[in-house]
């Protein structure tokens, strides 16, 4: 089973370089206090130093002398674990709509998805950063916002596959031999719905990443925390004298986003190999 | 017809609805007494005072009674007053709507039919390599932060190449009329357009190129092959016109989308339309002005997306038909 999935997988080229790239930045976040002890805020050279000029600090430092390399190192920390954490929270909210959506029909499914529709026509970018501003930035409320703004395909797509699973004759058969809603929706229909849901999430971090450094371009990121979007928006002004503190942070969270959206596709035609063998 | 429109009228009046209960709430949880704010701008803080504003504003009332006070007032087009700005929210937000209008339609163009003439274009070459590359500069352009391609854009047509104006709608204090000022604005909106219709071309290319090559495998499609049709009117009348049925529904769905991404590229290139406008909200903790361009961007998505689900009624061969 893991050895057809890992076949699947790796038949797609793009998301063994995906994957690879996500280990780098995985691995670069996680020890990145060993390799800067410093603080990525602390100033350690002369403002504005171009890249690879000093070799201890590889790619210069920002406008009042931070290192650049160690704020990327302290960023990717931030960036996974707003990715992820906020995907987790909107599949807690979206897993549950979807499926009482779905199960039950009727009513039940034509009020949570008039609620669902309401949050799919508001403006993703807008809410989230009204949301951030009136709760004060910080890690949780961007979590939050992402997390709010980000559910509402997930109950689409678990809905769309609890209507057509509940048909099913073992759906049949477990309500038959007596067994409570709960119990089918958790034990029966769930687990089937795995799959579209593991492809679904691994974009939506992907998603999640682009708008955590969105809302901390615009300054709305948690002031404590050293982040790729915050690097690009300070030197947004000085961008004429300093590329480079814009150019590197901006590369970062374009080839984080990128292997997420490979390895997406590469879990599509290793989950799903019916759909993705279709129109190749 | 008529009742579908009907219909699809009232569901979006209920989501208007929904979208003002919601941006009520949020005013509401905005921090800051609006009367002790409106009598600190008047200078006169004291109890007795923000009491009577209280009253006067129906600040005391229950919540309920507040909501509809603000329904009453957003049906008479107010969204609130800029305590920070001293003019009503509405004034502010309906003069900058025209350069948002024109920002984002422009952007939306130059996505849909540059993304979906990729689109064709690579579905009519699999694995070609201009398949590739067209296919490999979609998954890049859908992978790119929006604010920082805008930002470059700056840095090499602006600063570097110095072919295009790096901000603003128009050279200030320029004196430029009719047609020379419409090609000044033209030259300043091109960058701005352009970054922010990147992201969206990728996403037309890669749904248009997905939905020809799913068509082209449709039973009806081999029985034009096999009536021996020519493969261009095949593509063009055939193929072409169904693959873009799922196109228009999540173009219709991305507008939204768009009117957010024009907060960070209005921000980048000084464009002064609502986007920006809510950045500068952002920056002086102006939440009635926030919300105000909150509402007006929901409600103009909501508009929007009335707008393409009635078009796709007239552009589905099915239903058009029946």
């Amino acid at each position: 089973m893991m050895g057809d999935f890992w076949k699947r997988f790796s038949r797609n080229r793009g998301a063994v370089i995906g994957l690879f790239i996500l280990l780098l930045v995985v691995v670069v976040a996680a020890i990145a206090p060993l390799l800067f002890p410093d603080s990525p805020w602390r100033m350690v050279q002369r403002p504005f130093l171009p890249p690879f000029e000093m070799s201890e600090y590889p790619l210069g430092t920002d406008t009042i002398g931070r290192n650049v390399i160690s704020g990327l190192a302290y960023g990717a920390q931030v960036s996974l674990l707003v990715g992820l954490v906020s995907t987790v929270v909107s599949l807690l909210i979206g897993i549950p709509i979807g499926a009482l959506a779905g199960y039950f029909g009727g009513f039940v499914d034509d009020a949570l998805m008039r609620f669902t529709e309401l949050f799919q026509t508001v403006p993703n970018f807008a809410l989230a950063i009204v949301l951030v501003a009136i709760f004060e930035p910080s890690i949780y409320s961007i979590i939050a916002a992402i997390a709010i703004v980000s559910w509402p395909p997930v109950a689409r797509l678990v809905r769309g596959e609890f209507l057509s699973l509940r048909q099913r004759e073992y759906v049949e058969a477990a309500t038959l031999s007596g067994q409570s809603h709960a119990a089918i929706i958790w034990r029966q229909i769930l687990p089937n719905t795995l799959s579209p849901i593991i492809v679904l999430a691994s974009l939506m971090v992907a998603t999640a990443i682009l708008l955590e450094s969105s809302l901390s371009f615009l300054g709305l990121g948690d002031p404590n925390l050293m982040s790729w979007g915050y690097m690009i928006g300070a030197a947004r002004t000085v961008i004429r004298q300093a590329w480079w503190l814009s150019f590197f942070p901006g590369v970062a969270i374009l080839l984080t986003v990128l292997a997420l959206n490979l390895i997406g596709e590469g879990l599509n035609d290793a989950l799903n190999p019916r759909l993705a063998r279709k129109g190749k | 017809m008529v009742r579908f429109i009907i219909s699809r009228l009232i569901k979006a009046a209920i989501l208007l609805l929904a979208i003002l209960t919601l941006n009520f709430l949020l005013i509401h949880a905005a921090p800051g007494d609006p009367a002790a704010v409106m009598a600190g701008e008047a200078g006169a803080a004291d109890e007795e005072f923000i009491r009577q504003l209280r009253e006067r504003f129906g600040l005391d009332k229950p919540l309920i009674t507040q909501l509809g006070i603000y329904l009453g007032g957003v049906l008479q087009g107010d969204l609130g007053f800029s305590y920070r700005q001293q003019v009503p929210v509405a004034d502010l937000i309906f003069d900058r709507l025209p350069a948002t209008l024109l920002l984002t339609m422009t952007a939306f163009v130059i996505a849909l039919t540059l993304g979906t003439l990729a689109g064709v274009l690579a579905s009519a070459r699999v694995g070609k390599w201009s398949d590739t590359f067209i296919s490999t500069a979609a998954l890049l352009f859908y992978a790119t932060p929006l604010f920082w391609v805008a930002l470059m854009a700056v840095l090499v047509f602006s600063v570097h190449l110095n072919w295009l104006p790096a901000f603003g709608f128009e050279t200030v204090g320029s004196g430029y009329t009719g047609f020379d000022r419409a090609l000044d604005v033209a030259r300043h909106l091109v960058l701005p357009a352009v970054t922010l219709g990147l992201f969206f071309m990728a996403v037309y290319m890669r749904m248009t190129r997905a939905s020809m090559l799913e068509v082209s495998q449709l039973d009806f499609v081999k029985t034009a092959r096999a009536k021996g049709l020519k493969n261009s009117i095949i593509q063009r009348r055939h193929i072409f016109r169904n693959a873009m049925l799922p196109v228009v529904t999540l173009a219709g769905l991305q507008a939204g989308q768009l009117v957010g991404g024009a907060v960070l590229t209005e921000t980048v290139f000084a464009w002064p339309g609502i986007g920006r406008l809510m950045f500068e909200a952002l920056q002086q903790r102006d939440y009635n002005l926030l919300l105000g361009v909150f509402f007006v961007s929901a409600a103009m998505v909501l508009l929007f997306n009335l707008i393409t689900d009635i078009l796709y009624r007239v552009v589905d061969p099915r239903i058009r038909v029946a």
